[in-house]
């Protein structure tokens, strides 16, 4: 392998010897305009989800997307058909992203019998088959592995369809990623790995808990390709993820996008979040929130006015409202519920 | 116009003081701006906006304590906030259950109160406690922290190590202030790994250390279950006799309040199943501080069983003395002569409460705290059962292969010709913990439970 790609690559933050994605050539108006209007969503549901859980309606944990929303919304922008989700407990932003219909996301939050699991599920673990989101799941890096299966299912079929593996910074440290990492390299499964660095995991600093704190390296003794991908740019992981897709779809195996990111909000609801400064947090928030971001790219290229964005924000509102509503109004599970779901019946 | 209401920061929150406003009358706030700093008896937290608009009226001043949950504390004008704001109205079920809550104290009956004869003398004080001691209301948060100060003093041998042990004080906040006192190298902020870190707490202890292994919750734990069974608790046999592995396990198991089925698991039964390991699930503070120096001075792997739901609660704790009680012991709780109810953890305070209930009914249920799982103090049970010829267990995990199974096998085994009935179990309901809060409540035993098995026990 030539030197001067090697060199290219090492200032492109990444170990992928290959060319890089384009990044924005052949985005369209509309396209971008649903962006916005899907990231913008994501946020406005969050926040109304941040206040039902204030008000007592939602219990347990409750973890928010907000300031992560580009990664969800720039990989379903390349997802197929047919293409698997599946994430951590952090999957409000993922299911609506894939399509789920918000009412039944926030149903579920609040444990009503209108939501995506009826109720029996909660924030942590939510599930779509019709959207092929595979969870929703509490255990920390449990995702990795099952991610890594689906990818082994496709394989199995040949059937041409991606597992994208979301996980976070925290979750990288989990042994059982290592593992997934070297069996998916091993018999080129179609996985795309996405970590989302929001470097933190609860209270831990990615610096204080990682050795190695550029996680798209972390694949690079397995030979697993990996990119770091600027996460609030919704474009640029678009690119990269329609990159590492395309790897893996045409039979390479699996390729490691680390999409530098933030969150916002505390871990969860009761977090105390004495372990980073409101300055540090103001500042991402001013300088590299990924919804600003998008607004001055559409006015940019003079694809939004501001009557164009105000009619976006009053569609979105009135869905969160909606959706806010029906996860207030929906009924409780009967309590019949309690008995199914535990086995199916034996096929005869 | 809209109301900013007192939030709830955590799931179990109620009250807390508004310690702060960021924001004064007139001010414009933009959601995510933070208006103002709310304070628990748990930490701190800012709250922010979620609405834009001016601040019209601060209604709760700054300072004030016990300010409910849901209780609006500013007005809010502006159109978004007028056209967003949604209905206040908490549904019944959110508050509802009184066993999803963390339950109270169980009142004492002081000895001889003429107010209360039908009850009999319940016991207050743990066997072992010395004459004129000092007892202090302690929270269970705190005599577990004080129990781990106390032995790490004693012995630089004891560290501690896990999930947000150090800088974060703990992720429940039981390990507050070890960071200060002791310092990182004994007080360890690991990764999100606990197999590896179990797997090292091992090691360590082989090589000599003790380590108090934290898991954030026992749910955890099941990615370290291997080193916990396979290597903590063999090693010493199979090395036939060489190789020790003095280690604490520890962390809150059980349910906790709407967290789902993934983080709600009572392992009790899992743990007790395994020879090698011994296995305590204490109720009270006394007991949890007492139990937990003990277990870090047991020269064997001990799995401490804590309650998420019980950190909270004050309880006795005496002052100034080494209290250490001992692994294996049960507690008689309650003395009673018609029925004996067994329990662990939280399920003992329900099943006091369970015998308040029957007292006024006429059934005298004598309460049995296990305290210890593995070894478990059959002679104290199949006393018991001799006196009352009935039994009931109770636990919060699931029946089948279950304590309950094992608390009745011992019974029948040793005492079957003292029973005048079928022994009953209270469990979980044999399904994954729901998350809905209508469901999660059908689901866990409830002091109903134990009341019910009771009377079927006894045939009332
Ligand atoms: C196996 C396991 N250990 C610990 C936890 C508790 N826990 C939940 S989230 C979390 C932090 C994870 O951080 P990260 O992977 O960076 O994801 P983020 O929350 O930042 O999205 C921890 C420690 C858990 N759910 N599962
Ligand atoms: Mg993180």
């Amino acid at each position: 392998m030539a030197r001067g790609q090697a060199g290219s690559a090492a200032k492109r933050k990444t170990n992928d010897t290959g060319s890089s994605g384009a990044a924005d050539s052949a985005v369209t108006q509309d396209e971008l305009l649903k962006y916005y209007r899907d990231m913008l969503l994501i946020r406005r549901f969050e926040e109304r989800a941040g206040q039902l859980y204030g008000m007592g309606l939602i219990g347990g944990f409750c973890h928010l997307y907000i300031g992560q929303e580009a990664i969800a919304v720039g990989v379903q922008a390349i997802k197929e058909q047919g293409d698997q989700v599946i994430t951590g407990y952090r999957d409000h932003g993922h299911m609506l992203a894939c399509g789920m219909d918000p009412r039944e996301v926030m149903a579920e939050l609040t444990g009503r019998a209108g939501g995506s699991s009826k109720g029996k599920g909660g924030s942590m673990h939510m599930f779509s088959t019709e959207a092929d989101f595979y969870g929703g799941h509490g255990i920390v890096g449990a995702q990795v592995a099952l991610g890594t299966g689906l990818a082994l299912a496709n394989h199995y079929r040949d059937n041409k369809k991606v597992s994208f593996t979301y996980f976070g910074d925290g979750a990288a440290n989990q042994g059982q990623v290592y593992e997934s990492f070297n069996m998916a390299q091993l018999w080129n499964l179609p996985v795309v790995y996405v970590i989302e660095n929001n470097q933190y995991a609860m209270g831990t600093s990615i610096e204080r808990s990682s050795s190695e704190t550029h996680l798209y390296k972390r694949g690079a003794s397995f030979r697993i390709p990996g990119e770091e991908v600027d996460g609030m740019d919704v474009l640029a992981v678009k690119a990269a993820a329609q990159k590492a897709a395309d790897h893996a779809r045409s039979g390479k195996g699996p390729y490691i996008l680390e999409m530098k990111t933030y969150r916002y909000r505390g871990h969860s609801m009761s977090d105390p979040a004495k372990y980073r400064t409101r300055d540090e947090v103001d500042e991402v928030r001013k300088t590299r929130d990924p919804i600003d971001h998008l607004q001055e790219l559409l006015a940019k290229k003079g694809w939004a006015d501001e009557a164009a964005l105000k009619a976006i924000d009053a569609e979105v509102k009135k869905i969160v409202a909606d959706a806010a509503e029906f996860a207030r109004t929906s009924p409780e599970p009967e309590p019949s519920e309690l008995y199914t779901d535990v086995y199916l019946e034996a096929a005869e | 116009m809209t109301d900013v209401l007192m939030p709830a920061l955590s799931p179990t929150m109620e009250e807390g003081t508004l310690a702060k406003w960021h924001v004064k009358k007139g001010d414009t706030v933009r959601s995510g701006d933070v208006i103002a700093e709310i304070e628990t008896d748990k930490a701190t937290m800012e709250v922010e906006a979620v609405d834009e608009g001016v601040i019209e009226e601060i209604l709760v001043p700054e300072g004030t304590e016990e300010v409910k949950v849901n209780t609006p504390i500013a007005r809010l004008s502006g159109d978004d906030a007028a056209a967003s704001a949604p209905k206040v109205e908490a549904p019944a079920q959110a508050a509802g259950d009184p066993e999803k809550k963390a339950p109270e104290a169980v009142e004492v009956q002081p000895e001889g109160e003429a107010s209360a004869p039908v009850l009999p003398k319940v016991e207050m004080r743990d066997p072992e406690l010395p004459e004129g001691v000092k007892l202090v209301k302690t929270t269970i948060r705190d005599a577990l922290r004080d129990a781990m100060a106390e032995e790490m003093r004693k012995d630089d041998k004891v560290f501690l190590m896990g999930e947000e042990v150090a800088q974060y004080q703990g992720a429940y906040k039981v390990s507050r202030d070890l960071l200060q006192e002791f310092g990182d190298k004994r007080v360890i902020d690991t990764p999100i790994t606990e197999y590896g870190f179990a797997g090292l707490g091992v090691g360590a202890a082989m090589a000599g250390l003790k380590p108090i292994v934290e898991f954030m919750t026992w749910n955890f734990a099941m990615q370290a279950i291997d080193h916990i069974i396979n290597s903590a608790a063999k090693t010493l046999y199979m090395s036939g006799g060489q190789i020790k592995c003095s280690v604490v396990f520890r962390g809150p198991n059980g349910a906790a309040a709407r967290v789902g089925a993934q983080h709600s698991q009572d392992y009790s039964a899992w743990y007790a199943q395994v020879p090698g390991l011994k296995v305590v699930a204490p109720y009270d503070a006394a007991d949890a501080k007492g139990l937990l120096k003990a277990a870090i001075r047991d020269p064997n792997p001990v799995v401490f069983l804590e309650h998420e739901m019980m950190y909270g609660q004050e309880f006795d704790v005496p002052e100034d003395i080494d209290w250490v009680v001992p692994i294996g012991k049960a507690k008689v709780r309650r003395e009673g002569k018609d029925v004996t109810i067994t329990a662990h953890s939280r399920m003992v305070g329900m099943a006091l409460k369970a015998a308040e209930q029957l007292a006024a009914e006429g059934i005298d249920a004598e309460v049995i705290d296990l305290r210890t799982l593995r070894p478990l103090d059959h002679e104290t049970i199949v006393e018991s059962v001799k006196k009352t010829n009935r039994l009931v267990t109770a636990e919060e995990g699931w029946g089948p292969m279950g304590v309950g199974a094992e608390v009745i096998a011992r019974v029948i085994d040793q005492a079957f010709d003292y029973l005048d009935a079928p022994p009953a179990r209270v469990h979980q309901k044999d399904v994954p913990l729901p998350y809905a809060a209508n469901l999660e409540a059908l689901s866990l035993p409830s002091v109903e439970d134990i009341v019910k098995a009771v009377k079927a026990v006894t045939y009332k």
